[in-house]
């Protein structure tokens, strides 16, 4: 076991942890954060995105062991309501079974905060290209959703950018 | 998961210290975490080295840039000095797997990253490269998506990064540090084809940590990098090509082209057939045709993967005309 200590959602957390475990399952297992949601657990579908240090990564591709010291939001500690990207999922009606959404939810969160350009785009120079509904696919294509909720997730995603 | 030890390293001296026989060193875990969940890697220990400080990435004093190996993918990509200077690389870095994976991995962690040929990943099955001498399921199985350049009859896996594929055009230099010192490998030349020995993907001896990737200057004239795969993002490249065209303008011939593949070996690719069949040609689009026949030419594809001869050819033609456009 070894003794980690965590910012999640704004709170210190110290924990022992097995250093086999996933930061995903110390967030839900542990901690009982289970809006985080546990896919496919090979960080192939995105269910499991939370930010750490404010960028958006696969909890389930990281270590807790080797998160020490980070700082972790989850959906739970996206924001405050009303918060634009969760409203706009709804009235936008992002989502069909629901499964996605919170992981969907933290990758938008981080995407819209990240820089530069995407594979998508045609000059590399710009630092904030134009969110064309082609730039919010390329970006988000590492959150799956099998339900194809995708034209509304896009749709409430650009609403949310505005 | 096999129970392993964890311990994180502040600097390269105390990495090499603790590594052992059975020891791994982790970068952001992209590859290996998964790995090691599949069973498919069984580390005793894991050095963890992403808070090294190598994290940065600075102008070389030859007037190229320094790339430091813990420096995440999402952050070599966005650089302004590697979008402005070696767009080629920015391309194949944002080319390659999702904004979470990218925000994690590292740069030399892409370059370590292992095969995404299905039998690697299945520990119920055989695989030479898992398993020495345990055979290759892939040469009469599942090869759709493996080598048609360089494979051994043990072994038709392919390197699945895009990253590397723009280094091998740009001529990159991978900087080592090791318990019998430190050495310089270029890129091509990190990656080994598999031979009698796929289990050894570089040319790298246990206890080798990478500290850096240099690139040169940036070769004159234009460069771009096109990857062709399933689905339209977040999937490993059938085919790719990296290409860097100089062209006279005066006479329309080629003075210098580079040309790497992606996808269709167990090293990234460089196609010198083609590049010296086009050094001196015109620019034109059956000298682009000739030189990527004479390239393909010296392809050996299985029964499954034979589509991938014409497409390489026609995704080589197709960059390098855009490039004189």
């Amino acid at each position: 076991m070894a003794e980690i200590t965590l910012r999640v959602n704004g709170s210190t957390r110290e924990l022992d942890t097995d250093p086999r475990t996933s930061l995903l399952d110390l967030l839900r297992e542990r901690l009982g954060l289970t809006g985080t949601k546990k896919g496919c657990d090979h960080g192939q579908c995105g269910a499991c995105t939370v930010l750490i240090d404010g960028r958006r990564a696969n909890a389930c591709l990281a270590l807790a062991v080797a998160c020490d010291g980070v700082e972790v939001t989850t959906v739970e500690g996206l924001g405050d309501e009303p918060y634009p990207l969760r409203t706009a999922f709804v009235e936008r009606d992002a989502f069909q079974c629901g499964y996605c959404t919170p992981g969907q939810l933290c990758s938008a969160a981080g995407m819209l905060a990240e820089r530069g350009p995407s594979a998508v785009t045609p000059d590399l120079t710009g630092d904030d290209p134009p969110l064309t509904p082609e730039e919010i696919r390329e970006r988000m294509s590492g959150n799956l959703c099998r339900c194809g909720a995708y034209v509304n997730i896009v749709a409430a995603i650009q609403e949310a950018a505005r | 998961m096999k129970l392993f030890e964890y311990s994180r390293a502040a600097d390269a001296r105390e990495a090499l210290e603790r590594f052992r026989p059975g020891t791994m060193y982790l970068g952001g875990g992209t590859n290996l975490v998964d790995l090691m969940r599949l069973g498919v890697a069984r580390p005793d220990s894991l050095v963890d080295v992403t808070r090294l400080p190598y994290d940065t990435i600075d102008t070389d004093d030859g007037g190229g840039l320094r790339i430091g190996a813990a420096v995440r993918n999402s952050d070599l990509a966005a650089h302004p000095a590697v979008r402005e200077r070696y767009p080629m690389l920015a391309r194949a870095v944002l080319s390659g797997a999702s904004g979470q994976v990218r925000n994690m991995a590292t740069t030399a962690g892409n370059l370590l990253q292992r095969t995404r040929c299905p039998y690697f990943q299945d520990v119920s099955r055989p695989c030479n490269k898992r398993r020495p001498a345990s055979g290759c399921p892939a040469i009469p199985g599942d090869h759709e998506n493996l080598a048609i350049f360089g494979h051994s009859e043990h072994c038709v896996a392919t390197h699945p990064s895009d990253m590397a594929v723009a280094l091998a055009a740009l001529g990159a230099q991978v900087h080592v540090t090791g318990p019998a010192g430190d050495r310089v490998v270029p890129i091509p030349g990190l990656h080994r084809l598999p031979g009698a020995a796929p289990e050894r993907d570089t040319v790298l001896v246990p206890g080798e940590l990478i500290t850096a990737v240099v690139l040169p200057p940036p070769p004159p004239g234009r460069s771009h990098y096109r990857k062709v795969r399933e689905r339209a993002s977040f999937a490993f490249a059938l085919v790719s090509v990296a290409a860097v065209l100089d062209v006279d303008e005066a006479s329309g011939t080629v003075r210098d082209c580079r040309l790497a593949l992606g996808g269709v070996a167990h090293a990234p690719w460089r196609a010198e057939r083609a590049e010296a069949a086009l050094r001196g040609a015109p620019a034109t689009e059956e000298e682009f045709i000739r030189a990527a026949e004479a390239e393909l030419a010296e392809a050996r594809p299985l029964p499954r993967n034979a589509y991938k001869v014409p497409l390489a050819r026609n995704l080589i033609v197709r960059t390098l005309q855009e490039l004189v456009r």
